[in-house]
């Protein structure tokens, strides 16, 4: 038992979690006596040592499963072990929930906690639609009903979104680039353990004093700096999930920078890779800035710093600067990623080259630039300067442009193609009609008089789900679908694939598609009760919303049991040219038994011998021998 | 390459699709009723911009269309692939450009109407103050408007065709003032004043609605916006500034003030 709580593991991460609330509690307690405060019974006091234990306890716990070992050894000068990947590979269900340094078993792990995150954002919504089905309240009360669209939204953005594209990035890309792993495993492990922190943290605070945090995701102060303690829980998690991006980000670049195969120059690179490469960029340069807008709130509210408080002195609309500096660039964050597995799926199942391959490149490039002079349009009517909506109502018009040259790319890499129209492909042209819905709406918010009159409305509601649902997550459906022979080693039943994209395409339009018409009208958003006149069409969508749930259960099921009993994948099902089809389904352990050098373009479809990479020695590059992937004429 | 035939026939599909989606458009019933000149500006824009959205997205959607009729596998195809087209400049400069000019035209009249919506008209101008607090709005008449002491009501009344200037401000958390009927809002800020500017233009009461999440009671924050004549307006702010007299002599004192 002893040997036990000292190796590193959950037995060590619960003694040393106690041990982290036995920490917080004696510093309060310290404190507050030296400065002359009541300690042993007060509130305020119970309120202060939660606040340091939310702090205390995810540290402890990542010290005890062994996150910072090889660190810590490093740093009081004992031996430390060499990474010699005798963890690697996953081989009983039991290897996902240890920390496990290698890529694959990350991306495993990455991928599947976010859905289980994105089946209780799912389910909460499911219940916020139940509340709307009828105005006047049913189900929950209004401080349980603001609880549930804030925990919603910040799961499906910090806990699914984000962190399901590291996850599928995280095993495809390493494959792509033709290195072993990524450049940093120890860093990647430790990102990834800090995202079940966050997770577990936001829906714990629906069971603290006072609720779950209420004030949306957004949290603009100053009604967060005085809500209660549950606010506290959202802007601690928000610095273990923001963490964990950046994280993932640096180890993105490093890899890609530094670990491509011989002969993968950028402009040989999958677009799947450098939409990573672009994303990468916008984390690293933009979380900070959510970083520091909870770090204010939390100020504010342990220590009254009154950053945000206007009766000292404080500045309310410093705030949201802030925090849109870093939630405009997310929503690249959250879209980039799915733009490079649409063209990884549209070029394979299109047996055809990517259309404008440098364009593609480029225009990711140009959304990164121009996606940081964009923020102040999420406040048209937050009464900053009246100036400012000029420029960013310009620059929020002109990044459609980079993003139109995209669906325009993908369109005429489509033409005169030979479509394969299997589920991958479904959810890639539902996601060209979805998105392009959703980019225009967005479109129309740039134009300040009518975004004044919808801001903060249901329009919005539809606006934000046509990009992140009817955009994201049918990229992520779509590349999930593509990569999960080459992930688990099986074959996924088409014919349920089919089912659930028809279902959830249709049902999610019949879900969003009203709120557009509901936010015109004069119905605004983050409320549990609304005008009579609008209760047939939000019954309307309530059902369509269970339906949409539901169908989430098609996928589920076919997951699980294609996982457990598909048919056996081969390495190269889609007849695809970049490297991460060359090896088996599952792929060895340390991917590449030789070193692949790479000889061309990765979409060279159509193209007569045409050949992505190689596992030949570079001098006789292109011989026979060596090609693989050769297209089939 | 595709036939001829079916090139046409799409082309045809496209045209009568646009042609239905911009009838549609006019025959949906999108807004509240419109009761001021800048929502009367603001419907325009929008009906604009969704004249101009439709051929775009039919484009969109028909060359998907098109490209799963006309170029799906067929038996015996399984293994074929495709022309390796990589690209076409003049192509990509094209949809560079026109979206680009597309684009900034929208932008440019956008901020046309915004000019047209806000632009002072002081002539015939009043002033009043909506303030909100946690869970209901307040008015302040100023004396510049009540011809005597200043006056503070929880009701919302306006003449009709007269330039309305409203300082919003916010006595604890951010609200958001908005009355969908004049398609105008503003949020409510503490600690500093904002504004609007309102010409109504039909008689009649109209929501005025919280529209930024304030708390507990945020969905029930609401009052109303009665549009009256000038001569009514008169009446009712003058039997308003009596009562606050005859009240508790300047219950109003000191909100009156606008900023």
């Amino acid at each position: 038992m002893a040997a036990r709580l000292r190796a590193p593991g959950f037995y060590r991460a619960g003694v040393m979690m106690v041990g982290a609330v036995a920490f917080a509690t004696l510093l309060t307690w310290a404190v507050r006596a030296s400065t002359g405060h009541s300690t042993f019974h007060h509130f305020i006091e119970a309120n202060a040592i939660l606040t340091v234990s939310l702090l205390a306890v995810p540290l402890a716990f990542l010290i005890g499963i062994g996150g910072f070992d090889y660190w810590f050894y490093w740093a009081i000068g004992k031996k430390t072990r060499a990474e010699d990947h005798s963890g690697h590979g996953a081989y009983s269900w039991k290897d996902y929930f240890r920390i496990n340094t290698d890529h694959k078993v990350i991306g495993v792990q990455y991928t599947v906690t976010s859905f289980f995150f994105l089946l209780v954002g799912g389910l909460i919504a499911m219940l916020m639609r139940a509340e709307l089905a009828q105005p006047g309240a049913q189900f929950v009360d209004a401080n349980t009903f603001n609880g549930l669209f804030s925990v919603h939204a910040s799961l499906l953005i910090f806990l699914f979104i984000i962190p399901v594209f590291a996850g599928l990035a995280n095993f495809v890309l390493p494959l792509m680039i033709g290195a072993p792993d990524m450049a940093f495993p120890r860093l990647n492990a430790l990102s990834y353990w800090l995202l079940p922190i966050a997770g577990v943290m936001m829906i714990a605070s629906f069971f603290a004093p006072g609720g779950a945090f209420a004030d949306g995701w957004t949290a603009y102060a100053p009604l967060s700096d005085n809500a209660p303690i549950g606010q506290t829980f959202f802007s601690v998690a928000v610095q273990f999930a923001g963490a964990s991006s950046i994280m993932t980000a640096l180890n993105f670049l490093v890899t890609i920078i530094t670990m491509r195969a011989p002969g993968m120059s950028f402009f040989r690179l999958p677009l799947l890779v450098w939409a990573n490469f672009a994303t990468s960029l916008l984390v690293v340069i933009a979380t900070p800035f959510i970083a520091a807008s909870q770090f204010f709130v939390l100020l504010d509210r342990a220590l009254r710093f009154n950053f945000f408080n206007a009766a000292k002195g404080g500045d309310v609309l410093m705030y949201q600067h802030v925090f849109w500096f870093y939630s405009h660039p997310a929503v690249y964050i959250m879209m980039l990623p799915g733009f490079g597995i649409i063209s990884e799926i549209i070029a394979v199942k299109s047996r055809k080259p990517i259309f404008g391959y440098r364009m593609m490149a480029f225009s990711l490039l140009a959304i990164v630039a121009l996606g940081f002079t964009v923020w102040a349009h999420h406040m048209f009517t937050s009464g900053m300067a009246a100036w400012i909506r000029i420029p960013m109502a310009v620059t929020t018009a002109i990044i459609a442009v980079p993003t139109g040259i995209k669906i325009f790319s993908w369109l005429a890499t489509l033409w005169r193609g030979v479509l394969h129209l299997d589920t991958p492909m479904l959810f890639a042209l539902g996601f060209l009609t979805t998105f392009t819905l959703g980019g225009i709406s967005g479109v129309m918010l740039a134009m300040v008089p009518f975004d004044i009159h919808v801001s903060a409305t249901y329009f919005i509601v539809a606006h934000i789900h046509y990009v992140l649902f009817g955009g994201s997550l049918m990229t992520i459906f779509a590349g999930v679908y593509y990569w999960f022979p080459k992930m688990t080693g099986r074959m996924y039943d088409e014919r349920l694939g089919r089912w659930h994209f028809w279902t959830t395409f249709i049902l999610f339009n019949l879900t969003f598609g009203p709120m557009h018409v509901l936010g015109l009208q004069g119905m605004p958003r983050r409320v549990a009760t609304y005008a009579s006149q609008f209760s047939s069409m939000n019954l309307f969508i309530s059902i369509a919303s269970f339906g949409l749930g539901l169908s989430t259960l098609i996928f589920i099921y076919n997951m699980v049991t294609s996982w457990r009993g598909g048919p056996r994948a081969v390495g190269n099902p889609w007849r695809g040219l970049t490297l991460e089809w060359q090896v088996s389904s599952p792929p060895p352990v340390f991917n590449f038994d030789r070193v692949p050098t790479v000889v061309g373009g990765p979409y060279e479809y159509g193209v007569p011998g045409a050949v992505h990479g190689t596992f030949a020695p570079p001098a006789t590059a292109g011989a026979s021998a060596g090609i693989v992937g050769a297209p089939s004429q | 390459m595709p036939s001829r035939r079916s090139l046409s026939v799409a082309s045809a599909a496209a045209l009568i699709a646009t042609a239905l989606g911009i009838l549609i458009s006019y025959l949906i019933h999108w807004f509240p009723a419109q009761a001021s000149t800048q929502a009367h500006n603001t419907d325009v824009l929008y009906h604009v911009l969704v004249i101009a959205s439709i051929p775009i997205f039919v484009l969109v959607v028909t060359v998907i269309l098109f490209s799963v009729w006309q170029f799906r596998v067929r038996p015996g195809e399984e293994l074929k692939d495709g022309p390796p087209i990589h690209g076409n400049t003049r192509l990509e400069v094209l949809w560079t450009a026109f979206p680009a000019v597309l684009l900034l035209g929208l932008v440019s009249y956008s901020f046309v109407v915004l000019h047209d919506n806000e632009q002072g008209r002081p002539a015939s101008e009043i002033q009043i103050q909506a303030t909100g607090q946690q869970f209901a709005w307040s008015y302040q008449y100023p004396p510049s408007v009540t011809g005597g002491a200043p006056v503070t009501s929880d009701k919302l009344y306006v003449p009709k065709g007269q330039s309305v200037y409203f300082n919003i401000r916010a006595k604890d958390v951010i609200h958001a003032f908005w009355i969908p009927a004049f398609r105008l809002q503003e949020d409510a800020v503490p600690g500093i004043t904002t504004h609007w500017r309102v010409t109504p233009t039909r008689l009649g009461s109209f929501p005025v609605v919280c529209n930024l999440l304030c708390g507990l009671g945020h969905s029930l924050m609401r009052s109303t916006v009665h549009v009256v004549t000038p001569t009514q307006f008169r009446t009712w702010i003058k039997a308003q500034a009596s009562t606050a007299s005859a009240g508790a002599g300047g219950a109003a004192s000191g909100t009156g003030t606008t900023g």
